[in-house]
């Protein structure tokens, strides 16, 4: 399964620079478990998964340039 | 008489025409950024070009009605769900009390429109129902919608306009991953050098996430400025200026390396060169830019962009017939 961003911005895996990761590759997830945030117009706003899984790898890197429909990352 | 909002989308706010005649007082005119979008969906509804339609940026709403209503979706490319079955834009709609009305993953462009048959009915500040969030008038409550909010529908309309089932293909705006926006130059374009002049012309400008209501920000090769002596009351770095006031449109580059457009909610005045204004006929054309947009500003003059005017006005008549 696919985590797809609804929006264009910068992803970003933690919740704060001095905080740690929402999630890290081979993590288990559960359904509407935030993975990362996405920021536009000053506003940040939460990605989630939409089904429990093992979160396998994430296809943005942290502050990567994301669009609308890319994939953030893959949960088997 | 109305619909209530599940979810609020990102920024969805109750927009029209704009509050004209209250800019030189520092308030922007505002407005569906997009004019011509949202006027498609006034049309498709049988409004006039006056009603309040809600803009949706990237991600939009999720709406219960309360009560029948005629609707249609304009602008950006975007799946409409009623009821979880898939509807056209560009349709008119007819919804029933109870319907849901929710959005997919938005697909070119930032900002489509739900227009409904009598208007939002919030009410009128300075002459306008757009919401300017800075200066928390307009809208519901001078802000962006929110989960729990209950917007009323204005009264029915006849607008003596035949229905318009659907926008023919031909009259729907397009979202190109590559624009040229029209700009006349000026008033500061004496600031740059040949140069800058040059690189602000001739390169490709790439529209940055760091674009709103306000302003759009584009990166790109930089301009350069005439060496001068900062005037007293101007700022010490090249691209200020004693204060002025700001043309809808005005192109300003702080620093010289990012220009930034200000759109349809910007201040009035400031302090920073305006190099280059984007010409009204344009202003659609970037308010439809997403991030990643390839841009080239083409300079014009006053002729070609009062033609361009023209053109514009003589589609929206012969669409508003």
């Amino acid at each position: 399964m696919e985590i797809i961003s609804p929006l264009p911005g910068v992803f970003y895996r933690k919740p704060g620079p001095d905080k740690e990761p929402y999630v890290n590759e081979g993590d288990a997830i559960v359904a509407g478990q935030t993975i990362g945030l996405v920021e536009i117009m000053k506003q940040f706003s939460e990605v989630r998964a939409e089904a429990a899984g093992v979160l396998v790898s994430f296809k943005i890197d942290d502050f990567g340039i994301v669009n609308p429909g890319d994939v953030i990352a893959i949960v088997e | 008489m109305g619909f209530d909002i599940i979810e609020p989308g990102l920024s969805t706010t109750v927009q029209d025409q704009g509050r004209i005649g209250y800019y030189r007082y520092g308030i922007p005119q505002g407005g569906s950024m997009d004019q011509y979008s949202a006027s498609l969906g006034n049309r498709l509804v049988g409004n006039t070009h006056k009603e309040a339609v809600l803009e949706c940026t990237y991600i939009g709403p999720r709406i219960t009605m309360t009560s029948d209503a005629t609707i249609a979706v304009t602008g950006a490319p975007v799946d409409v769900f009623v009821n979880g079955d898939s509807v056209p834009q560009y349709e008119r709609l007819s919804l029933k009390s109870g319907d849901e009305l929710k959005f997919g993953v938005i697909k070119g462009g930032t900002k489509y429109f739900i227009a409904v048959h009598g208007g939002l009915d919030v009410p009128e500040v300075l002459g306008s129902r757009s919401t300017y969030p800075i200066g928390s008038i307009g809208g519901v409550n001078g802000r962006a919608i929110a989960a729990g909010d209950s917007i009323s529908i204005g009264k029915k309309i006849d607008n003596g306009l035949p229905v318009l089932q659907s926008i023919p293909e031909a009259d729907r705006p397009v979202f190109s991953p590559t624009v040229n926006v029209r700009v006349m130059l000026g008033l500061y374009n004496h600031n740059l050098s040949d140069k800058g002049l040059k690189k602000f012309l001739d390169g490709e400008w790439t529209l940055t996430p760091i674009a709103d209501r306000m302003g759009l920000r584009y990166s790109g090769p930089g301009v350069e400025w005439k060496k001068r002596e900062q005037p007293f009351g101007a700022g010490q770095d090249p691209s200020n200026i004693v204060d002025a006031g700001y043309a809808v449109g005005s192109i300003q580059i702080p620093g010289g390396t990012q220009p930034i457009i200000l759109h349809r909610d910007a201040v009035s005045g400031g302090g920073y060169a305006m190099v280059a204004t984007v010409i009204s006929a344009d202003m659609d054309l970037v308010a439809r830019s997403s991030p990643g947009t390839k841009t080239r500003f083409v300079s014009v003059t006053m002729d070609e962009a009062l033609e361009a005017r023209r053109e514009m006005t003589a589609r929206d008549a012969r669409i508003w017939s």
